[in-house]
């Protein structure tokens, strides 16, 4: 078996007092899609930023097609070069135009020139429907248009893996489907991704296993029909069910 | 098809529109009228209309005033340069982080706290005097650099700060998207975190500015021949204010279409 893209092992991060992470484990092999569900506070989004080193674990490693690139020796702005992270909240440039979002990392981070990066930026663009849009500022764009740019400027540099943490949950409901379709768009071409999401369906539909995270662990993993339809442990039953009421399945 | 009801509407807008003016006009011709009839018919003002006010003396001091004026003008433009290097080079040093760069923060905040802590005033005098007392090669002698040094580290201090809370300002979400498209922390605050700071400061930049062009006459006391110092020469030779009032219309000639500046990017700046 190759190794896989990502590994997360025992991975716990406390915020002084409060634990938010116990040991986690992950593994994410190549062109696989996890999601990662579970209740608001229950460490998704601080499990993708430690993955992506914007948060420092307290112990355990994240490993990168089998690097561990928690270890302190290594150089944290060479790994996110290799790993995409979009933002709950787009977290776009507000003074750079959608264009310009997408090629920053390209051109500085990764070296590319001005004219090849836009080249391959504006086609990206123009890939999650968005042609035309290239020199509007993320203000006059709607929510799932920013999300898209966001989702571009991610992908722009060619990542190994993207993290998405929870990518739809700032958008109007109207808005949500447009955003779901890019990242449908990026798992048709392989792309291997975690994806924290509280959309069920749409996990149902594009993961290849859901992992659930419930008190600083996956308490629950498997694929999608297994963990959604027939959850084993009580937790995971219990979260499903207080979904299903809301609604929200 | 406008209802009837529109049109009521609008004819109602337009009467209260109407009543407005003419209650800012009535209250503006009394408020003026009181105030000039209180000063022109006071005791003292045929003499002061004849030492403050006098044409003859505004014709014949203008063109020297308007000429020390220049002096003002260069002054202000290369220590406003100055200011706003340095001002940035501070805040830097005093955001940066990490052990080695501790003496350097140390250095910042003493930079500012000392600067901003004295009278520009007695600063302009502290180095004025004081360099050249020195008598050490190398370090400048002349009065008008001495004071443009003084004003720069006195508004550098206040311009740091101006940086240093707009770059705080700008969300901590902007720092990490930068870090997660690959940007090392310098870049980051290079291309995303600065130039979203610098707009938003622009207002109490130029602010300072205003502020900063005011204070260019306070170099006078260590003698260049600038405007202010010019009109105090004249008033002394013919015991009349006059040449004052003349380098006063100087100053604001400058400083209030600055704050026009001002004004206008505080209504349209806050968007961008």
């Amino acid at each position: 078996m190759s190794t896989p893209v990502l590994e997360v092992r025992g991975v716990t991060k406390a915020f002084g007092e409060r634990r938010v992470l116990a040991g986690v484990d992950l593994t994410v092999a190549e062109h696989e899609a996890v999601a990662l569900i579970g209740a608001s506070g229950s460490g998704k989004s601080t499990l993708l930023r430690c993955i992506d080193l914007l948060t420092e674990i307290d112990d355990g490693d994240v490993l990168l097609d089998g690097e561990a690139i928690t270890d302190p020796a290594v150089d944290p702005v060479a790994v996110r070069r290799r790993l995409g992270l979009v933002f709950q909240a787009y977290n776009l440039f507000p003074h750079l135009t959608a264009l310009q979002n997408v090629v920053l990392g390209e051109m500085r981070a990764h070296g590319i020139a001005r004219a090849e990066a836009e080249e391959r930026g504006r086609a990206l663009l123009a890939r999650f429907g968005l042609e035309g849009r290239e020199d509007d500022r993320p203000d006059n764009l709607s929510g799932g248009q920013q999300q898209r740019v966001a989702i571009a400027r991610a992908f722009s540099g060619r990542p190994r893996a993207l993290l998405l943490d929870e990518v739809t949950s700032a958008l109007d409901p109207e808005l949500v489907g447009e955003v779901l379709a890019a990242v449908r768009d990026l798992k048709a071409e392989g792309m291997t991704m975690v994806i924290a999401t509280h959309e069920m369906s749409f996990a149902r539909e594009v993961a290849d296993e859901v992992a659930f995270l419930h008190d600083g662990r996956i308490v629950e993993q498997g694929a999608p029909e297994q963990v959604l339809n027939s959850p084993q442990r009580p937790e995971t039953q219990r979260f499903l069910s207080r979904l299903l009421e809301a609604g929200r399945i | 098809m406008i209802s009837d009801r529109r049109l009521e509407r609008q004819a109602a807008k337009r009467r209260q529109a109407r009543r407005g003016q003419a209650i800012a006009v009535v209250s503006t011709v009394v408020v003026l009228g009181g105030l000039a009839t209180w000063i022109l018919t006071s005791p003292g003002w045929p003499e002061v209309r004849e030492t403050f006010f006098s044409w003859s003396v505004f014709k014949s001091s203008f063109p020297e005033v308007l000429s020390g004026f220049w002096l003002d003008v260069k002054i202000f433009v290369a220590v406003e340069l100055a200011v706003l290097v340095v001002g940035l080079v501070i805040a830097l040093v005093r955001i940066s982080r990490g052990p080695a760069l501790f003496p350097l923060r140390l250095l910042g905040v003493v930079f500012v706290d000392l600067f901003r802590g004295i009278p520009t005033v007695l600063l302009v005098y502290l180095i004025g005097f004081g360099i050249p007392a020195l008598q050490l090669t190398g370090l400048p002698t002349e009065p008008a650099v001495l004071g443009a040094i003084a004003l720069t580290l006195s508004y550098s201090a206040y311009v740091a700060e101006v940086y240093r809370s707009g770059i705080r300002s700008v969300h901590k979400g902007q720092h990490d998207a930068a870090l997660a498209v690959g940007l090392t922390d310098a870049q980051a605050m290079r291309h995303v975190i600065l130039p979203q700071a610098v707009r938003r400061v622009a207002q109490p930049l130029l602010n300072d500015f205003v502020s900063l062009q005011k204070d260019v006459a306070l170099i006078s006391i260590l003698g260049p021949q600038e405007a202010f110092r010019i009109a105090q020469i004249i008033q002394g030779e013919n015991f009349n204010y006059t040449p004052l009032i003349a380098a006063a219309l100087l100053y604001l000639a400058i400083t209030v279409p600055l704050a026009r500046v001002v004004d206008r990017m505080g209504g349209g700046g806050a968007a961008r």
